[in-house]
C-alpha cells in the first residue's frame, strides 16, 4: 500500500489554449494538514477537482490513498470527502435531510447515529430542522463541514474552509480540524488564503503559481528559506516574483 | 486502512444511493407547497378546457368524435408524457440552481443512479399531477379514464418511458450548454406534438410527415388509446411496438447524458454550474 495519501504524476490540465495546471508533481503523506497555496487563478481549485475526480487531467497520474483516481476513483470516493463554502447545499431542504441524502450517497450503515454524533460535535442541534438557506455564515460552515465530515474521511479536502467566518468561528473550525486530524490520523489537504491560518494549522506547503509548483516545504522553512518574517510576505514575494518556474527537486511535500 | 467499517462496501449500482436521490428530491418538493399545487394546476386547466370543448362538440351534434371522452384522455395522456419529460429535466435543473453538482459527484454517485434517481422522482411528480385531474374528469364530465383499465397502464408507462427518455437528453444539453438553454426543458417535448397523433390521427398528417410520426413511441400509444375508447379492443402490436421504440430512445436518452457528463468532467462543468 502505498505510504502518501495523494501521488500526483505529472499533472497538467489545458482549458482550449489556457494551461491551468501545468505539469505538477506532488506527495503528501498519510496524517496532517498540508496547504495548497497560491494566488487567484495559480490553479488551486483546478487541481483540487482534478484529486475530487470532478475534472479530468490533460495529461498526468493521480493516487490517491493507494488507487489510482482517474482509473478507479469510486473505489476511493467513499473514503474521502470535501468541503468548500462556494459550494452550496440546497438551501430549501433541512440540516438534517442534507445530511441525510449524503449519508445515504456515502453508504453510512447508521446515518442516524453519525448525524447526532456529527450535530453534538459540531453544535448543530438547535438549527438540525431549519432550512440550509436560513442559516447564518458561521452556521453554514459548521453544517459544511459536518457534511464533509459524514463519512468519516481518511482524506478531506477543504477549498478555504473559513473564508467569511469571524475570528471567533474561523478559530474553532482550525481547533476542530486541528483535533480530527489528531484523533482519526486523517490528512487534510487545503487550499486557503489566510496565511496565519496555514502557518498554525499545515505542517507542509504547497505554492502555486500559474498553473505550476514553485516551492514547498514546512512553514517555518520557507520563511527561513526566503528570509521573511512570516509565511505572508513569503506568499507576497512569490506572488510578486517573475519566478513561475515548477520545483523538480525532491518532489515531496512530506 | 481500508474504509471506514461503518459504510457499506461500494458497488458499481447503488439502491442506497439511487434512494438517497429519490429522497433528496421528495424533500425538495414537500419543501414548498406551492410546487406541488403547480404540478397539478396545469393538468387540470387543461382537462376542464378540454372537457368543455367535448361538452361543446357532442352538443353541435359534431362527427368529430366517435368515442366519448377521446379529448380529455388524449389531454390526460399527452399530459403524462409532458409531465415526464418535465420531471426529469426540473429535477435535473434544481441542481443546477442549487450549485450542487460538485457535492454530488464528489461522493460515490454515479452519473447513471443520478439519471435513475431523476427518472424514479419524474414518476412521482406525474402521479401527484395528473391523478388529480383524471379524478375531477369523473365528476365534471361523466367521464373516467380509469375504466380503459390495464389498456391505461400500458399506455401510462410507455409514455413516462418516452417522456423520460427525453428529458434525459434535455438535462444533457443543459448540462453542455448551461443555463442559457433552460427553456428546453419546458418546450424540448412541444417538439414532437404535433406530429404524433394526440388529437388527431396520424393519417392526417401529410404523406412524407407519417413515417416520422410513427418512429414515436408516443404515436402508437395514441393510436392504441383512439382504438380502446372507439372499440374497446388494445392493440397489442401498437404498444409492443411502443415499447420497442421506447428501448431505443431511453438507449439514446441515457447515452447522451452519460455522454455529456464525460464532457463535464472534461470541460469542468460539473464545478461551474449555475454560474
Amino acid at each position: 500500500m502505498s505510504s502518501a495519501a495523494i501521488r500526483v504524476t505529472n499533472l497538467s490540465k489545458c482549458f482550449d489554449d489556457v494551461v491551468a495546471v501545468n505539469d505538477i508533481s506532488f506527495n503528501v503523506g498519510r496524517g496532517g494538514i498540508t496547504a495548497l497555496l497560491g494566488g487567484n487563478g495559480a490553479g488551486k481549485t483546478t487541481t483540487i477537482s482534478m484529486l475530487l475526480g470532478l475534472l479530468l487531467p490533460s495529461s498526468g497520474e493521480i493516487e490517491i490513498l493507494g488507487e489510482d483516481m482517474i482509473g478507479a476513483r469510486h473505489r476511493v470516493l467513499s473514503r474521502m470527502n470535501f468541503g468548500s463554502p462556494y459550494v452550496d447545499l440546497p438551501k430549501r431542504l433541512t440540516v438534517r435531510e442534507n445530511l441525510t441524502v449524503f449519508a445515504g450517497l456515502y453508504g453510512l450503515k447508521a446515518p442516524r447515529q453519525r448525524i447526532e454524533a456529527l450535530s453534538g460535535e459540531l453544535a448543530l442541534d438547535a438549527f438540525l430542522d431549519r432550512p440550509t438557506g436560513q442559516l447564518s455564515a458561521g452556521q453554514k460552515t459548521r453544517v459544511s463541514l459536518a457534511k464533509a465530515l459524514i463519512n468519516e474521511p481518511e482524506l478531506l479536502l477543504l477549498d478555504e474552509p473559513t473564508a467569511s467566518l469571524d475570528p471567533d468561528t474561523a478559530d474553532w473550525v482550525r481547533t476542530y480540524l486541528q483535533q480530527y486530524t489528531e484523533r482519526c490520523g486523517a490528512t487534510i489537504l487545503l487550499a486557503s488564503h489566510n496565511m496565519a491560518e496555514v502557518e498554525r494549522l499545515c505542517a507542509d506547503v504547497l505554492m502555486m503559481k500559474t498553473g505550476r509548483i514553485v516551492d514547498k516545504g514546512a512553514p517555518d522553512e520557507l520563511i527561513r528559506k526566503y528570509g521573511r518574517r512570516d509565511l505572508e510576505e513569503v506568499f507576497l514575494h512569490i506572488a510578486r516574483s517573475d519566478t513561475d518556474r515548477p520545483l523538480r527537486e525532491g518532489n515531496t511535500a512530506q | 486502512m481500508t474504509g471506514s467499517p461503518n459504510i457499506y462496501p461500494d458497488t458499481a449500482l447503488s439502491f442506497r444511493r439511487i434512494g438517497a436521490m429519490g429522497m433528496r428530491y421528495v424533500f425538495l418538493l414537500r419543501s414548498s407547497w406551492t410546487r406541488i399545487v403547480e404540478l397539478a394546476y396545469w393538468p387540470l386547466m387543461q382537462m376542464i378546457m378540454w372537457g368543455f370543448m367535448t361538452e361543446f362538440l357532442r352538443k353541435s351534434d359534431s362527427q368529430v368524435l366517435q368515442a366519448a371522452g377521446v379529448l380529455i384522455a388524449a389531454v390526460l395522456l399527452w399530459d403524462v408524457m409532458f409531465r415526464s419529460n418535465i420531471g426529469v429535466a426540473v429535477s435535473f435543473l434544481e441542481e443546477m440552481w442549487s450549485r450542487n453538482l460538485a457535492q454530488l459527484f464528489a461522493s460515490p454517485l454515479r452519473p447513471y443512479e443520478w439519471a435513475l434517481s431523476l427518472l424514479f422522482i419524474s414518476l412521482v411528480r406525474t402521479v401527484i399531477g395528473v391523478i388529480p385531474a383524471a379524478l375531477l374528469a369523473i365528476p365534471l364530465y361523466h367521464y373516467s379514464i380509469f375504466e380503459m383499465g390495464l389498456p391505461l397502464l400500458a399506455f401510462f408507462t410507455s409514455l413516462m418511458l418516452f417522456g423520460g427518455a427525453v428529458g434525459l437528453m434535455v438535462s444533457g444539453i443543459v448540462l453542455r450548454y448551461g443555463m442559457g438553454a433552460e427553456s428546453l426543458a419546458w418546450v424540448g417535448i412541444f417538439l414532437v406534438a404535433p406530429i404524433t397523433g394526440i388529437y388527431y390521427p396520424v393519417s392526417v398528417l401529410p404523406d412524407w410527415l407519417q413515417p416520422v410520426a410513427w418512429a414515436l413511441p408516443s404515436t402508437h400509444v395514441f393510436e392504441g388509446m383512439r382504438e380502446v375508447l372507439a372499440t374497446g379492443a388494445f392493440r397489442t402490436d401498437l404498444f409492443v411496438n411502443a415499447m420497442l421504440l421506447n428501448a431505443i430512445y431511453m438507449a439514446i436518452g441515457l447515452a447522451v447524458f452519460l455522454y455529456i457528463f464525460h464532457i463535464a468532467r472534461v470541460k469542468g462543468l460539473l464545478v461551474q454550474t449555475g454560474e
